[in-house]
């Protein structure tokens, strides 16, 4: 049987081009401000007053021990989280045994680097990929604030422009004590995570807006 | 009855495991091999150029500490030369002498992550990028002695350099000379030899000689394919013609070699430091008087050394005011990526992961 | 140890054989004209006494009257170095001819020229923005970008 190639790639490189700046324009006009960082949950306790149930504290437990992280380091931050993950600082005792590759299977985004607007719609996407419950740790300073580079032409000033932030690590780059500080932070933060539903929410969530009772 | 096949358009990157950073190739594949590529940058363009613009020219070196972050003594080594070269300065012996020592001492760890890296993405998942932090993290130590810093110092200062080193350190860094072959050979030992990795390097992505020069390639990358140029003996700055050293090359211009010049290279790096370490005035200036608001007279300069990843050049114009007229960066990594293309045709996909490695880049350097 | 080759004798010997194609020549550097541009890198890269087979930089320099591309050249053989320059003087579509024929190493570095600072190389294989997005409004390295 024979092969016959035809070696016609119908691509047009400028086309695509185009199309990857009207997304970084779209997204740059849509991100002046700061998405609010997501703690309001934890002064549910008090507002409600419920008290996390055993079930509950076992479901954080397990999470908050076995963060996997996904793959993100755009710069020098990088250098401190690797640094961060090998035999000296070992990351693996928290239970970050794994870098993931694919955003699908981790629930952690250590942001390591400045995140420039070219990027901005990368970052988005991943975060977008990443399954509930995810968090997300911004490491140094360009990551909270922009850094020294904040007021650079094509530098996002901080990650909460694009995704809301639950932890922050600053540091130029963070030694990798202050990054496992943060690490350790952040577990604290998901051991008050309200988890079960209640009896109550759960008829709330099954009953279809607008119908009263079942047809 | 044919088949008729088709290309198709893979991109890789720029959210990808191998260690490079952002960096995205627009790949048209014709199953597993490659057909054409398109190398898409800028996911990491920060605009340091124009904001050395609004800066002093003291306030440049922590922006060039971040540019090629695996070798931060190199970059702000390159600064203070072009800016003494504008002004005229002298540096004392001393700080002299400890420059060199802190860059040679950073080029063994820009190599170590250089080695770790080609090495990650040959396959060997992690393992020897363990093995060479290790080492890396001694080496950081003395570096936080000497400026409080583990990655990115802002240590030197047009003159000299910012501080003296204490008394723990010159004894903690002949300890780790003393170390630092033993080490070595333990990796020749493994690597050099290994059946899995020479298959994966050996006769892959060649770089012939005129490709390389016509390219305007440096570093390592130049000296793999068989060229003797080296900005330390061809162009010497600093103190670099007190000292004998060899230039590895290699012979052939695959990935092996651009391994083993590295390997090489740091075995010279250390005999460098111990030739510093002996001869280093015990006492002495460290930085030579320089007015605190720094204005060079009206002029331009382009001063370039070896860094560990190649020609590192820096083009200053001075209009006598505290901030320079325009800064520029001559960065290797950027250059060193021209030969990309010619070299990933016709290879296989893991074939160009590992071409990609043995270039060694740093996407800070490379956008800027 | 690089000899950086007085501006003053290579404007000499160029004058032998391209007339007018010399600007300015100073101890630093030399000073084409645009239109000889192409002509007289190719002497100084073929030429066995001049031999530069080795481009280190181009860069760009916004003068507020008229552009400045200066081009760093090296000699492996005869280890020596020169600067040439040239200058454009349209502020609207600066355009120069492109080197990437002698050297293939100028692809980026003119790409890179033409995104931050606005000028364009004609016979550039590639000619487009490099580091910053396709749509970005204005050439940031230029004087009068915010």
């Amino acid at each position: 049987m024979e092969i016959e190639k035809s070696l016609s790639a119908t691509y047009d490189s400028k086309s695509i081009d185009i199309l990857e700046g009207a997304e970084i324009e779209a997204l740059k006009a849509s991100s002046a401000g700061v998405i609010p960082d997501p703690d309001e949950w934890l002064n549910e306790e008090i507002k409600r007053n419920i008290f996390l149930t055993t079930l509950d504290w076992a479901i954080n437990w397990a999470r908050r021990s076995s963060l996997w992280p996904a793959v993100s380091f755009p710069a020098c931050c990088a250098m401190e989280f690797m640094s961060a993950f090998v035999a000296r600082f070992d990351l693996a005792r928290f239970g970050m045994e794994n870098m993931r590759s694919s955003p699908r299977q981790a629930d952690l985004m250590i942001t390591a680097g400045t995140l420039t607007w070219k990027m901005a719609p990368q970052i988005k996407r991943v975060y977008e990929q990443m399954a509930e419950p995810k968090w997300v740790i911004a490491m140094g300073a360009c990551a909270c604030s922009g850094g020294i580079f904040a007021n650079s032409y094509a530098v996002v000033p901080g990650y909460n422009h694009i995704i809301p932030v639950d932890v922050y690590v600053p540091g130029c780059p963070p030694r990798p004590e202050a990054l496992l500080y943060g690490i350790q932070t952040l577990q604290k933060k998901i051991a008050r995570m309200h988890n079960t539903i209640t009896v109550p929410d759960l008829k709330k969530a099954l009953e279809p807006e607008g119908v009263q009772g079942s047809a | 009855m044919a088949i008729s096949t088709e290309t198709f358009i893979l991109n890789i990157g720029p959210v990808h495991m191998s260690t490079h950073g952002v960096f995205r190739m627009k790949a048209v594949m014709d199953g597993e091999v490659i057909v054409d590529i398109e190398p898409v940058f800028g996911y990491l363009h920060r605009g340091i150029e124009k904001l050395a613009e609004q800066r002093t020219y003291t306030g440049i070196i922590p922006l060039t500490d971040r540019m090629d972050y695996t070798a931060s003594m190199s970059n702000n080594l390159a600064h203070c030369l072009a800016v003494e070269k504008l002004m005229g300065i002298k540096v004392p012996e001393r700080a002299e002498y400890l420059r060199v020592i802190m860059v040679e001492l950073q080029r063994i760890c820009a190599h170590f992550l250089a080695i770790g890296a080609i090495l990650n993405d040959c396959g060997a998942w992690g393992t020897p990028m363990m093995y060479m932090f290790r080492e890396r993290e001694k080496i950081f130590d003395l570096f936080e002695m000497a400026s409080g810093q583990r990655l990115t110092y802002n240590y030197m200062r047009p003159g000299g350099v910012s501080q003296d080193v204490p008394e723990e350190f010159m004894p903690a860094l002949k300890k780790l000379i003393a170390q630092l072959p033993g080490y070595f050979e333990e990796y020749d030992q493994l690597l050099s030899k290994n059946e899995i990795f020479l298959a994966r390097t050996k006769k892959i992505g060649i770089l012939t000689k005129e490709m390389a020069i016509n390219s305007s390639a440096s570093g390592p990358v130049l000296r793999a394919s068989g060229i003797k140029w080296d900005i330390r003996k061809a162009d010497p700055y600093s103190i670099y013609d007190r000292f004998e050293f060899e230039i590895p090359t290699g012979k052939t211009g695959d990935c092996f070699d651009r391994y083993w010049v590295r390997m090489q290279e740091m075995w010279q790096s250390l005999r460098i430091i111990e030739q510093a370490v002996k001869q280093i005035p015990t006492k002495g200036e460290i930085r030579s008087k320089v007015p605190a608001l720094i204005r060079p007279p009206v002029g331009e300069v382009y001063t370039r050394i070896e860094s560990p990843k190649g020609e590192l050049g820096f083009y200053i114009v001075s209009d006598h005011s505290i901030a320079p007229y325009r800064y520029h960066v001559r960065s290797p990594c950027l250059i060193n990526l021209t030969t990309l293309r010619d070299l990933v045709i016709g290879w296989k996909i893991a074939d160009a992961i590992v071409i990609f490695g043995s270039i060694d880049i740093c996407m800070g350097e490379v956008d800027r | 140890m690089t000899v950086a080759l007085s501006g003053i004798e290579v404007a000499r010997k160029l004058a032998e054989h391209f007339t007018g194609a010399i600007v300015e020549s100073s101890e630093k550097a030399i000073v084409i004209s645009a239109e000889q541009l192409l002509p007289v890198m190719d002497y100084l890269k073929n030429n066995p006494e001049m031999a530069f087979s080795f481009l280190s930089d181009i860069t760009s320099t916004d003068y507020f009257d008229y552009f400045e591309i200066t081009y760093q050249l090296t000699s492996l053989e005869h280890n020596h170095k020169l600067t040439v320059k040239t200058r454009c003087y349209d502020r609207h579509k600066p355009v120069v001819p492109s080197v990437t024929g002698l050297w293939q190493g100028a692809n980026f570095m003119e790409r890179e020229i033409f995104d931050l600072m606005g000028i364009a190389f004609s016979g550039h294989p590639t000619l487009k923005r490099i580091f910053l997005w396709e749509g970005f409004e204005g050439h940031p390295l230029r004087k009068d970008y915010l």
